[in-house]
């Protein structure tokens, strides 16, 4: 066994009130852990640095899923199953919903939580490029109140956040308005479940004229990719090349030499560089032609 | 033949209860009073000198048990074939992860501390970690050349053929490591008293090469050492030779402290300590007629055995015979090598040198029908051996197979044809390209050649006072049906019902030496001595008057009470013995190989989506020649897991080395197939029986290893129109060689 | 510095010390003295005999370790105790209705599902919590929920047929 029970302490606070005291009393030594699935993995192969943590698995203020007119709420604390099944997110948010079916298998989705996921801070986190997709905001919560922030920019570097150190993500807030868009999302990974991602796009795309009218101009994009840099990237460069233009295989050819300068994907124990470039090309151009051929009236 | 009521039935699995309600007790759901756990301090380095090994003074080490291989009563080694492999390291270190001291204490907790409180100071030397450094010798790590053991078998004149030849075609293939990943881990329990000796209870395969390590390690006669087999959690191979170290470790400890000691690897140890699949490269050239005939060539076979030389003759062995796959080779040279790195070293995996060699024989074939201009289905039905022709090791095939016949069932189950056809239109359009390829194989079972006479086996079968019947074998359980099967074959002897027998515990203190679980032999072979030896309790019963020569269960349960209650007991036996007109020179390396071969012919239907360059079998049809097969389930079982093995050797697990160390040794980072990834695989068996395996059977245990891969790559090729030749083949891989291509 | 079974957790921190877990497990209610941080695993199998939930890889990869935990399925392996207070949780033990076993056990048995049997009560819980949520599942429901559940004797080909016969055999009861 390379971890010993001993060394370590945990404890459950029971509220969201109690832990965010606890966080504030003594800032940076308590680990915040809900459902484990990346803490507990390191704790067990003996490499947990962090000997205080404090439980916020299953914190009421954590686990609701809030909807509003004009956006969804969803408790930091909520987990993957709980996301896949709920129907706002399965019907208007189906890059976080497939992300959600994509992490672990089913085991490890009644544990792991959006807000974990987050926190964790891995570049190859399956839901991250999604919340980048749909411009996520987060609400960090500390004794100091509530702040609203938007996600992207929360990741510095690879495995850094722009969390104070008392502070928790307490929810993540979706804006609602993307039926009229089309939702893409791939998960390359080396087997088809229970995989760490090799390459993850998450994009959304809405032509002039919306699904079916026959229009042809690129009215909105965003783009996301996982595991191709150390943080989920945004690639707003991508972006402002096909915005308001056709989607032609020029266009296509300008989009992919784009996608390559604007990651940086290594080679490591599970991929290659040369290969992470190849499929992130690869699969930009399936959305773009998913994308065109929106626009074809029924 | 006569009218069979258990054999081809597939009744319940002996242990199977036990088995779906948690019941059954593997090595780490065992405790026992004063219990201590074992840890192993390994090298950190591929190779080089010891010198210095410092204890932490801040660590409290009164309360541990060390033991160095100062400590070994007997001889430091692993007795197996030769004795190169240290048990302990003892000044000097070979590979990475090799065994150095052990610690024991009763707090498993404290004793990953105490592991990491111990340091090693070495003198690194230079190692090498490639067959090609092995070759170059410019380090020499083993013997005189880093050469483990060679082979050549010759056959007529391959230096005439050249000439002859309207094609001579030429190729390099090799097979990565695999690592067999049971998912339940090497564990052992040792307890140790001077009066009786050492008891070691593991998770292994073989109870009698634990014994027979044991003795020479712990310099103990054979009646004071005894070995159990506990249920164990799959093994493939890895648990064949492996567990001999594991044990000795536990029995050395065990020694030492007085205590009964268990060592349980988790996860990254096993992958990383432990023995692989050996990982080859072959090379063919074959001179080949104008009709697409082979005349004759030349294959070197080439493996990789690790630091010492434990299986690797062995594997090599089977792996050259099986070099020339299932076709009619008029004239061959085959050279058999296995070279030392600085790994730890490889051992056996389920197929033992048959898939290295049949990948390569199976891929050379598609590329032959290339240069010949003919088709993969083609190029085979020219070459198949046919019954009174000769394999490369010159044994006759005396049995009426009908490759052509196999391989036209196997085309319509897998609809090749019209497939091919289908997929030459559809692959002109979009991402995804699919193929279809086909392997055909032969796989031998039992011990090559003269290897089951040295093992000279031997099983009984006794009567219980309860009047059943028990079956006692060292053949040990590890999922593929031993006990299940064995019991069938005396229920079937002896005209019992299943329920009425039953199958000792592998313990070397009640049980014969039966030979190892290995090879596929144990239905065929230990099979047959169990059908002998139970029909010899019949013939005890029958001869003391208390039978008639037929009989009713009932009868019988009352003659052999009555039996044991005048006797004490009835107890048969039967020793191997080897068939007549079955000759194989050891020397020459020619002659029966093999009591009987399995053939088989497998087909994969692939896709590859150049979007991702990822692989996937869509389906998969495995159609085999058993002999007979003795319980359909087990049977289907068995081919069903193994090609599931197979797939994951070619297209999903890849050993990461760096500097002798596995580096992926995680189920994160290896990975094995998930039931997401596999495509139906259909199985379908042909039986024409086995004069040399009971009630028919021939082995399968590991048949099913062989095919996946080559059919697989030859799918591959086929959707893509890119050459391959190597496992595994990974997408990076893919998109590397469509990228030279300059598609995409 | 002593190293008795005993000691542990050194210096500071009363929190580094076992304290009570009470649980239900199978029906029964249990309390153990455990460090908080002890895998629920461990307790299982440790402080309370219950062997029948194995570890594999102890990494959440190989769902040998499987229980359910109110009701649904998780990785015992990657949960630590003190999160497991006061839960309800299903190991292999409790499947069996007494000496009888239950209808997934049966097709597990004739169907070839289990053969060297250390993935099977992991399996086993994972089939039995797909068929609370889908009694008729498909091919591909069964592929999706069992991904979590590795096994290497099989090629999960005669699991998929137990589930079906499973489901079969409860469907027309």
């Amino acid at each position: 066994m390379r971890f010993d029970p001993a060394d370590y302490e945990l404890i459950a606070p029971g509220t969201l009130q109690a832990v965010v005291a606890l966080l504030a009393d003594e800032p940076g030594k308590w680990l915040p852990i809900a459902g484990g699935t990346d803490v507990m993995v390191l704790y067990t192969a003996g490499k947990l640095p962090a000997r205080k943590l404090v439980s916020i698995w299953n914190l009421a203020e954590l686990r609701s899923i809030e909807v509003l007119p004009n956006e969804i709420k969803i408790g930091a604390g909520c987990t993957y199953t709980e996301l896949r099944e709920h129907y706002v997110i399965a019907q208007e948010f189906p890059l976080l919903a497939s992300a959600a079916r994509w992490t672990g298998g089913i085991a490890n989705q009644n544990r792991g939580t959006l807000g974990g996921n987050i926190a964790n801070a891995s570049p190859a986190a399956d839901s991250l490029p999604a919340l980048l997709a749909y411009e996520a905001e987060l609400i960090l919560v500390s004794v100091r109140g509530e702040r609203r922030v938007p996600y992207v920019g929360f990741h510095t570097g690879y495995k850094k956040k722009k969390l104070a150190d008392d502070e928790l993500i307490r929810a993540i807030c979706l804006r609602r308005g993307f039926s009229e868009y089309l939702h893409y999302s791939r998960k390359v990974g080396a087997r088809n479940a229970q995989a760490i991602s090799k390459v993850c796009v998450a994009a959304l795309g809405r032509l002039r004229g919306g699904v079916g009218g026959g229009g042809d101009a690129i009215d909105d994009v965003r783009i996301a990719l996982g595991s191709v840099a150390p943080v989920p990237l945004r690639l707003t460069e991508v972006e402002r090349i096909v915005s308001g233009k056709s989607v032609d295989p020029e266009l296509v050819k300008l989009a992919r030499r784009a996608v390559a300068a604007a990651i940086q994907p290594i080679d490591d124990i599970r991929s290659t560089a040369r290969y992470r470039a190849a499929v992130a090309g690869n699969l930009i151009a399936e959305f773009l032609e998913q994308l065109r051929a929106t626009g074809k009236t029924a | 033949m006569t009218e069979e009521g258990i054999i081809g039935k597939s009744v319940p699995r002996k242990e199977g209860r036990d088995k779906v309600t948690g019941v059954a007790r593997y090595i780490d759901d065992m405790t026992m009073p004063g219990m201590l756990y074992g840890a192993t301090v390994r090298s950190q380095i591929p190779r080089g000198i010891i010198k210095k090994i410092s204890f932490d003074p801040h660590f409290d080490w009164a309360e541990l048990v060390t033991v160095t291989a100062q400590d070994i009563p007997g001889k430091n080694c692993i007795a197996l074939i030769g004795d190169d492999q240290p048990c302990l390291a003892d000044g000097k270190v070979n590979h990475p992860e090799e065994p150095i001291l052990l610690l024991a204490h009763a707090d498993p907790h404290l004793l990953r501390k105490a592991v990491d409180a111990v340091s090693i100071e070495y003198e690194p030397l230079p190692a090498i970690f490639t067959i090609e450094d092995s070759e170059r010798r410019s380090q020499i790590i083993w013997g005189d050349d880093n050469t483990l053991k060679t082979f050549l078998i010759s056959k007529g004149d391959v230096d005439g053929v050249w000439a002859k030849a309207a094609y001579i075609v030429e190729g390099e293939y090799t097979t990565g490591a695999q690592e067999q990943l049971y998912i339940e881990n090497n564990g052992a329990i040792a307890v140790f008293d001077r009066e009786e000796g050492i008891t070691v209870w593991g998770s292994l395969q073989c109870p009698y090469y634990v014994h027979k390590a044991l003795m020479a390690l712990c310099n103990l006669p054979a009646e004071k050492i005894r070995v159990v087999q506990a249920e164990t959690g799959g093994a493939f191979g890895g648990k064949e030779d492996y567990p001999s170290i594991i044990a000795g470790h536990a029995a050395l400890l065990a020694m030492k402290s007085g205590q009964p000691v268990k060592i349980v690897y988790d996860r990254l140890e096993d992958m990383t300590a432990t023995t692989k699949r050996h990982p080859s490269r072959t090379r063919h050239r074959t001179a080949v007629s104008k009709d697409g005939k082979i005349l004759g060539g030349e294959i070197d076979f080439t493996i990789d055995g690790g630091a010492y030389a434990t299986l690797s003759s062995v594997v090599l062995s089977r792996g050259t015979i099986h070099a020339g796959g299932p076709y009619y080779w008029p004239n061959v040279r085959i050279r058999g090598k296995a070279v030392a790195t600085n790994a730890p070293p490889h051992g056996a995996f389920r197929g033992f040198g048959a898939p290295q060699s049949l990948f390569a024989m199976e891929r050379h074939m598609d590329h032959i029908a290339q240069v010949v201009g003919l088709s993969p289905v083609e190029i085979r039905r020219r070459n198949f051996l046919k019954p009174g022709q000769t394999t490369t090791t010159d044994q006759t095939i005396r049995e009426e197979i009908d490759l052509g016949k196999l391989l036209d069932r196997a085309l319509e189950l897998s609809a090749y044809t019209a497939k091919i056809a289908r997929f030459a239109q559809q692959n002109k359009v979009g991402p995804i390209k699919k193929g279809m390829g086909i392997a055909a194989f032969l796989h031998g079972a039992g011990f090559t050649g003269s290897g089951e006479r040295y093992l000279a086996s031997v099983v009984a079968v006794e009567g219980c006072a309860d009047g059943g019947v028990r079956v006692l074998v060292s053949s040990t359980e590890f999922g593929q049906g031993t006990n299940t099967v064995l019991c069938q074959i005396a229920a079937e002897a002896l005209g019992l019902p299943y329920e009425d027998v039953r199958i000792a515990q592998p313990d070397t203190n009640q049980v014969p030496n039966s030979g190892p679980t290995v090879a596929s032999r144990t239905a065929m072979v230990v099979g047959s001595l169990v059908r002998s030896a139970a029909l010899g309790i019949k013939q005890i019963l029958i001869a003391s008057g208390l039978l008639g020569s037929s009989y009713s269960p009932q009868e019988f349960r009352a003659a052999c009470r009555a039996h044991i209650a005048a006797h004490g007991e009835l107890r048969s036996f039967a020793r191997y013995e080897a068939p007549e007109g079955v000759f194989w020179d050891d020397q020459k390396y020619r002659g029966e190989a093999y009591a009987s071969f399995a053939w088989a012919i497998y087909v994969a239907e692939v896709a590859v989506d150049l979007s991702t360059y990822s692989a996937t079998v869509e389906d998969f049809v495995a159609l085999q020649e058993v002999g007979r097969v003795l319980h359909p389930v087990l049977a289907k079982g068995q081919i069903a897991g193994g090609v599931a093995q197979g797939i994951g050797f070619a297209l999903y697990e890849k050993v990461v080395w760096q500097n002798g160390r596995m580096q992926n040794g995680q189920m994160t980072n290896y990975i094995m197939p998930t039931s997401a990834d596999l495509p139906p695989i259909r199985v379908f068996f042909e039986e024409m029986g086995n004069v040399h395996g009971a009630y028919g059977a021939k082995g399968i245990g590991e048949l099913p290893m062989d095919g996946p891969a080559p059919a697989i790559v030859n799918a591959i090729e086929d959707a893509l129109g890119t050459r391959f030749d190597s496992v595994p083949l990974m997408p990076e891989d893919i998109f590397e060689a469509v990228s030279a291509n300059g598609d995409r | 510095m002593s190293h008795s079974s005993e000691r542990r957790g050194q210096g500071g921190g009363n929190n580094r010390a076992k304290s009570e877990l009470s649980l239900t497990i199978n029906g029964k209610p249990e309390t153990v003295r455990v460090f908080p941080m002890e895998r629920l695993l461990d307790v299982l199998r440790q402080e309370l005999g219950l062997t029948g939930t194995k570890e594999g890889c102890g990494e959440g990869e190989c769902g040998s370790c499987s229980v359910l935990m109110d009701g649904k399925l998780v990785n015992s392996c990657l949960i630590p105790a003190l999160q497991a207070a006061g839960a309800n949780l299903t190991t292999i033990e409790g499947v069996a209705e007494g000496p009888q076993l239950s209808a997934l056990q049966a097709a597990f048995l004739e169907c070839g599902g289990a053969q060297c049997g250390i993935c099977t009560p992991g399996m086993i819980l994972s089939v039995s919590h797909l068929l609370n949520k889908k009694p008729e599942p498909t091919l591909g429901d069964i592929r999706e929920v069992l991904a979590g559940n590795l096994c290497r004797c099989t090629g999960y080909m005669q699991i998929f047929e137990a589930v079906a016969e499973a489901a079969r055999r409860k469907s027309s009861v």
